[in-house]
């Protein structure tokens, strides 16, 4: 093979076998444990299927039943709920704290820190914690009362009013930390000239925010963005650990309606298409991601 | 000295500009005191119930100030709780498949940072797609063919699904960090006659320690903190990680706060220490990608 002139040399021409099966063998893996079973996936959505014996085909059966099915439909808009304002407010509230904390000085880093410690803890260990703080004597009801609020306690996780926001808050508080972490790594990539000069120019904090910080922030919206809908399409496990998307449905979420169609009415086909759902709903996200992604790569 | 003449009005500015930003200051710390302690209040109240005993919470209420200081919890979390067993479990399952995944994860990364490889951004970008999937869509076929092949309901199915479901995302970042090693070493070592595996092995690796660390720390949590594999892979008790098995507590000791709070601590720790020794490489590994 020969080398162009003046064409700069990344790396070496030929391939040796032993480093196409470094990369053949973990692509092979993941063919085999990701996309495989993501296209069975797919497939099994368009049968019936039990588990025993063969699947049989059904076409778009499953989709015209989820259309009519009740639970189906509320849990198709509490994801919805949950993508808004699970959403809205984590992208709110991690650029906030990220404006706040973004400066170094004295004491900084421990307030980062602090916020960003839930990040590390599992959905089920927050989970239990807030199911201490919503239990019925628990800390919110108690503060509530102390301050003289004590009607405007509830049940949070049994009242099918407060459930889902309830569970929203709990998320909020384990992961508001990480896109604060992103906003702030966004942050310090702006060049400081650019606000000084702004600054100079007499430019007000909310102008500096609006018109120089923002739109600097662009490619790290994108990112946050495809983040949050895919983690939060994702979100499992503290809903499954605090209701099970009870009371009745009330919290339920695509995730958890398909595990629990899946695994404890057994009706694979059905269950299937309901994550077919969740993978249309995730797809222009993925894609947004991997143009960033892409984009990051060519620099 | 024109520089004499311009000093008091600098020094006045800095001094009325030095009380300004002294208010400011306080106010910034005041504020971010405040939401700091907003944010560990929670953990605050989980860690004093767990040194409560269960007379003093049924006496004086799940939220109020200790009366007795007790490691009972604990010791009940561990033992009768299964913690200890929940514990193992979730080491017998971090441990080999984090192995895994970083050793996979390595040695793609190499291959294409290193040598020129047909259709090398597509793999990139296929790869990664496969970790954004949500994973509801290979849940019932995975542990249909781990029933298949005979391995539902043991550590390796899980290990093998921890190992490949972050492959996609060690590779990128992987692969970003092995670009920027200069080839001249690695052309210096295939002069004196190295093979691929020990340029990986002896050059590439142990300069890329870095990216390394970051990836680990953060599989880590990954892997010890998940619930849905596990839950759809296993069916025992006894093999379920602590995860699954603080689950299992909730139901089982629903009214005891104290052992359930200490068998949450208990299961925050392992990922709380990995977070402590590598905050660093810890953000950095989460907030690669996410810039420019």
């Amino acid at each position: 093979m020969t080398v162009l002139p003046g064409r700069r040399r990344r790396g070496i021409d030929t391939l040796p076998p032993t480093v196409t099966a470094f990369i053949l063998v973990p692509f092979l893996v993941e063919a085999a444990i990701v996309f495989a079973p993501a296209i069975q996936g797919v497939l099994l959505s368009f049968t019936e299927w039990r588990g025993i014996g063969a699947p049989h085909p059904v076409g778009l059966q499953n989709f015209r039943e989820l259309a009519k099915d009740p639970v189906f439909i509320v849990a198709f808009k509490n994801t919805a709920r949950w993508l808004v304002v699970f959403g809205g407010l984590s992208g709110l509230l991690g650029l906030s704290l990220a404006l706040l904390l973004k400066a170094e000085r004295r004491g900084v880093a421990i307030y980062r820190s602090l916020i960003f410690l839930p990040v590390i803890f599992s959905l089920v260990v927050t989970a239990l914690v807030w199911r201490v703080l919503y239990a019925p004597e628990g800390l919110f009801n108690n503060g509530l009362q102390a301050v003289g609020l004590g009607s405007w306690s509830h049940i949070w996780l049994a009242e099918p009013r407060t459930v889902l926001y309830a569970l929203v808050v709990a998320s909020l508080w384990r992961s508001s930390g990480y896109i604060m972490v992103l906003y702030l790594a966004g942050l310090k990539s702006i060049d400081p000239a650019l606000t000084e000069a702004a600054r100079v120019d007499g430019a007000s904090r909310w102008q500096l925010l609006r018109h120089i910080t923002m739109p600097q922030l662009s490619g790290v919206n994108s990112v946050v963005l495809s983040v949050i809908v895919i983690d939060a399409l994702r979100s499992f496990d503290i809903v499954y650990a605090l209701t099970k998307g009870g009371p009745y449905n009330s919290s339920e979420l695509l995730s958890t309606y398909m595990f629990k169609t899946a695994f404890t009415t057994g009706r694979l086909g059905y269950a299937s298409a309901i994550a077919v759902v969740v993978f249309l709903l995730a797809v222009g996200f993925i894609v947004l991601y991997l143009i960033r992604a892409l984009r990051e790569e060519v620099r | 000295m024109s520089s004499a003449e311009v000093l008091p009005a600098n020094e006045l500015v800095r001094s009325r500009g030095g009380r300004a930003r002294k208010v400011r200051t306080v106010g910034f710390h005041m504020t971010a005191s405040f939401i700091a302690l907003l944010w560990v209040a929670p953990l605050i109240v989980v860690v004093v119930l767990s040194f409560r005993s269960f007379d003093d919470i049924l006496g004086n209420g799940l939220v109020a100030l200790p009366h007795s200081f007790t490691f009972h919890g604990y010791a009940d979390a561990w033992g009768r709780g299964g913690g200890r067993r929940g514990m193992i479990n979730s080491f017998i399952i971090t441990v080999p498949a984090l192995t895994l995944a970083l050793l996979l994860s390595s040695l793609a990364a190499f291959g294409l940072s290193r040598y020129r490889v047909p259709f090398r951004r597509t793999i990139l970008l296929v790869m990664l797609a496969g970790n954004l999937l949500p994973p509801q869509i290979m849940l019932i076929p995975l542990s249909r063919n781990a029933e298949a092949l005979g391995i539902f309901d043991t550590f390796y199915a899980v290990i093998i699904l921890h190992a490949a479901f972050g492959l996609g995302f060690y590779v990128f970042v992987l692969y970003g960090f092995m670009l920027a090693i200069p080839s001249e070493i690695q052309q210096a070592a295939i002069i004196d006659g190295a093979t691929p595996f020990q340029i990986y092995r002896r050059i590439i690796l142990p300069l890329s320690r870095p990216a390394l660390a970051s990836m680990g720390a953060l599989g880590f949590t990954w892997i010890f903190n998940d619930l849905l594999w596990s839950i759809t892979v296993l069916r025992s008790e006894n093999k379920m990680p602590v995860t699954a098995s603080l689950l299992g507590l909730q139901g089982t000791y629903v009214s005891n706060w104290g052992l359930i709070s200490a068998a949450t601590i208990t299961a925050a720790i392992p990922t709380l220490i990995v977070f402590l020794l590598f905050q660093k490489s810890f953000v950095g590994g989460l907030t690669l990608g996410a810039v420019k």
